[in-house]
């Protein structure tokens, strides 16, 4: 019996039409445009001006406040300017456009392919490191990883878990990461657990990438302290309560942080990313963007720079299909509708997701029918039919009272409602509410 | 004959008897409210609608009682009339007050403002401006869906479904401030109603760059500053490329709505101009507004 969260979930079609596609790196164009917001917490202050010269890797936008992250160039050239640019977000936020000529790289950063295994740096050095190179969430949350890494005074991290469960339908980039990188996310790993202090390590692998389980089952003998798990096929497995509770069967209490648990979990292509800036000095300048869709002609997993806009990345699939409704910047299941494909490509974008007209359309609202559908899916035991009405008529103390504020937005209620209520939208909605409430009390 | 007068005796016994103990009761726990509570909340229209500020009538009939001075407070939907007999109740002066009404600060209608997606999702301002910037090239510009209408309990402001725009009701707003709260843009405020209802105002909250403002929209303020040369009040700044007339300084003399090359400065309730334009171009801004 495979291990698996307890309360909750679904299971949607997983259509991975792009599952081992080898990662192609797509060519650069000729404009960049990099924003400075791409992390959760406080926007860069940009450290550039226009006619500077910069090559990739040099730092763009400094970081402020302790909740931020730094931003690097992606290519070399001159930078334009800084101006307000759309991005995936939906409004024109600030951003540094970027002149594309030639390919320089800073010295200092390793561009060769060989794995460097040994690492003599010290726990606070890899967190500086960790922190200078931009790291952030590459699930899709974008959180700065050097702030999760730092534990609150008072706590202590007993277990890493590494999310290589790519619960999100359609989305191979995780796991084409993996088959390719396998060495390098073990080193990786290895570098995390001396930061965070901790002997064990568990990789938790959905069990559709049986291959990905078979690899790392058999290299990670070579290191200890770190174990593999296959896990049972339920969406939301890769939310961070959730794989908790399904690996180390721990629950993390309303309102706290995986921390109270002992549990530090960082993602897969995160994990990736600590090695390149770490054994390589290579600051995150890339990712890997799974480009698909039914209709795509070419559905394929993709290395990007970051800043180069989507539209380039799905020429690179064939192009964006006639019969085209909606394109979603990441996955079905969490992602988000974009207003234009003319948005760069920033830290958290895993995968464009091009959605074929039909598909795309919502269906009619119904009246609630007291199935109690949502109820029996909700992975984090809350109650979506009641929280909607509550954020509906504006009832902010009761929708606290019943933990609106615990919902991590997986969108399993909206996905299995029989009168297809638009459950998540006014969930979120009374979220972004209660917290506001929340955050003005404190203050 | 007995049983029948056994029953009224015990009954009326029993109701007796409960009568005084609901007597010594209601002597002992009574609680002492200033009448004159009662007198001001009898005056005030009862609509509950908050935009006192007050958690509805009653809370603000004994703010205003125990309230040293009327100064700042006021009832924005009885207005003036409502707030003098308040103070006539409770030998005070009520502050003077002029009233207000809300304005819809945006005029993108679909003419104006190609839409450039379509928008799918719940039809909710507030879901949709989470989402994203909205259907056109505008982000500060009006969603048009409706959470204004949704919000006001007076029927005061309607959509027009031929602009896809908000419209207030003037005769109907209260200017409680509901919708003010409501809009997740910020495009309502509420202004002075004016004399006559004349009232002038800019059309307009995008605080981008003029040349990227006018290629979404045809009646955006552009920021060109012409507005703010030409009024003798000192009523216009300008502030992140957008005018804001003050209508505390504006004397309503109209001579920034002829200059602005948008027409995003709008005219309400006034007479047709009698004196002939200079140039061609005042006089299309004239005629179009």
């Amino acid at each position: 019996m495979l291990k698996s969260f307890r309360i909750g979930g679904i299971h949607p079609k997983e259509n991975k039409l792009s599952a081992g596609r080898a990662i192609q790196p797509i060519a650069v164009p000729a404009q960049v445009i990099i924003p400075l917001s791409q992390h959760i917490g406080a926007p860069c202050q940009p450290v550039v001006k226009k006619g500077d010269k910069v090559k990739v890797g040099t730092l763009i936008g400094k970081s402020v406040g302790f909740v931020s992250s730094q931003i690097h160039s992606s290519v070399s050239g001159t930078v334009l300017k800084i101006d307000k640019a759309l991005d995936a977000s939906g409004y024109k936020r600030d951003a540094v456009y970027i002149k594309v000529e030639e390919d320089e790289w800073e010295e200092t950063i390793d561009r060769s392919e060989s794995l460097v295994s040994e690492s003599a740096f010290t726990p606070k050095e890899i967190l500086e490191k960790i922190a200078a190179a931009g790291i952030v969430g590459m699930g899709g949350a974008t959180f700065p990883t050097h702030v999760k890494l730092t534990p609150p005074p008072g706590t202590k991290a007993e277990v890493l878990i590494i999310n290589a469960v790519e619960c999100e339908p359609y989305l191979t980039s995780d796991h084409q990461l993996m088959m390719e990188k396998s060495d390098e996310i073990l080193v990786g790993i290895t570098l995390v657990m001396k930061a965070l202090n901790v002997q064990r390590a568990i990789i938790g692998i959905e069990n559709n990438k049986k291959d990905a389980v078979a690899l790392f089952t058999q290299k990670a003998k070579a290191y200890p302290g770190i174990a593999v798990e296959a896990l049972k096929m339920q969406y939301p497995q890769g939310g961070e309560k959730q794989l908790i509770d399904a690996l180390i069967r721990r629950q993390v209490p309303s309102g706290a942080l995986p921390i109270s648990v002992g549990a530090v979990v960082q993602n897969v292509g995160t994990i990736f990313a600590i090695y390149e800036a770490v054994q390589k000095n290579k600051p995150l300048v890339e990712r890997v963007v799974t480009v698909t869709g039914k209709e795509v002609q070419r559905p394929c997993n993709l290395r990007a720079r970051i800043g180069i806009p989507l539209t380039t990345l799905i020429e690179a699939a064939g192009g964006l299909p006639e019969s085209t409704g909606k394109v979603i910047c990441g996955g079905p299941m969490m992602g988000k509708a974009l207003a234009s494909v003319d948005v760069p490509v920033t830290k958290g974008t895993s995968g464009i997701l091009i959605v074929p007209s039909p598909e795309a359309k919502r269906k009619a609202m119904n009246d609630c029918i007291r199935c109690g559908k949502c109820v029996e899916v909700c992975p984090m035991g809350l109650n979506p039919t009641l929280l909607m009405t509550l954020t509906e008529y504006g009832v902010w103390d009761k929708a606290e009272k019943n933990a609106i504020t615990d919902c991590i937005e997986c969108g399993s209620c909206s996905y299995t409602c029989p009168a297809n209520r638009p459950l998540l939208d006014y969930i979120r909605l009374g979220k972004g509410k209660v917290n506001g409430i929340i955050r003005a009390r404190k203050n | 004959m007995s049983v029948i007068l056994t029953a009224i005796a015990t009954l009326g016994a029993i109701g007796a008897g409960s009568a005084g103990i609901l007597y010594l009761v209601s002597q002992k726990f009574k609680i002492e409210e200033d009448p004159r509570i009662q007198d001001v909340l009898d005056t005030l229209p009862g609509a509950n609608c908050g935009g006192c500020g007050f958690p509805g009538c009653a809370a603000f009939a004994a703010t205003c009682v125990k309230a040293e001075t009327l100064e700042g407070l006021n009832c924005p939907v009885g207005g003036q009339p409502t707030m003098d007999k308040v103070a006539f109740i409770l030998g005070q002066t009520a502050s003077k007050t002029a009233k207000k009404v809300a304005v819809v600060r945006c005029s993108g209608s679909c003419d104006e403002r190609p839409r450039l997606n379509l928008y799918d999702g719940s039809s909710k301002c507030s879901i949709a401006a989470a989402l994203y910037g909205g259907d056109t090239g505008c982000s500060f510009g009006c969603l048009g869906l409706g959470d204004c209408v949704e919000a006001c309990t007076f029927d005061a402001i309607h959509i027009n479904p031929a602009t896809r725009l908000p419209e207030v009701v003037e005769d109907k707003c209260t200017a409680c401030g509901a919708c003010v709260k409501a809009c997740p843009k910020d495009i309502i405020e509420l202004r002075k109603q004016g004399p006559k209802s004349r009232r002038i105002y800019v059309s307009c909250v995008n605080k981008e760059k003029g040349g990227v403002a006018r290629k979404a929209c045809n009646v955006t303020c552009i920021g060109c500053g012409k507005c703010q040369q030409v009024c003798p009040f000192d009523a216009i700044t300008i502030e992140n490329n957008l005018a804001y007339i003050d209508d505390d300084k504006c004397r309503l003399c109209r001579k920034c709505v002829a200059v602005c090359p948008t027409h995003a400065i709008i005219e309400l309730n006034f007479p047709p101009r009698k004196e002939t334009p200079q140039s061609p171009k005042e006089e299309e801004a004239t005629i179009t507004a």
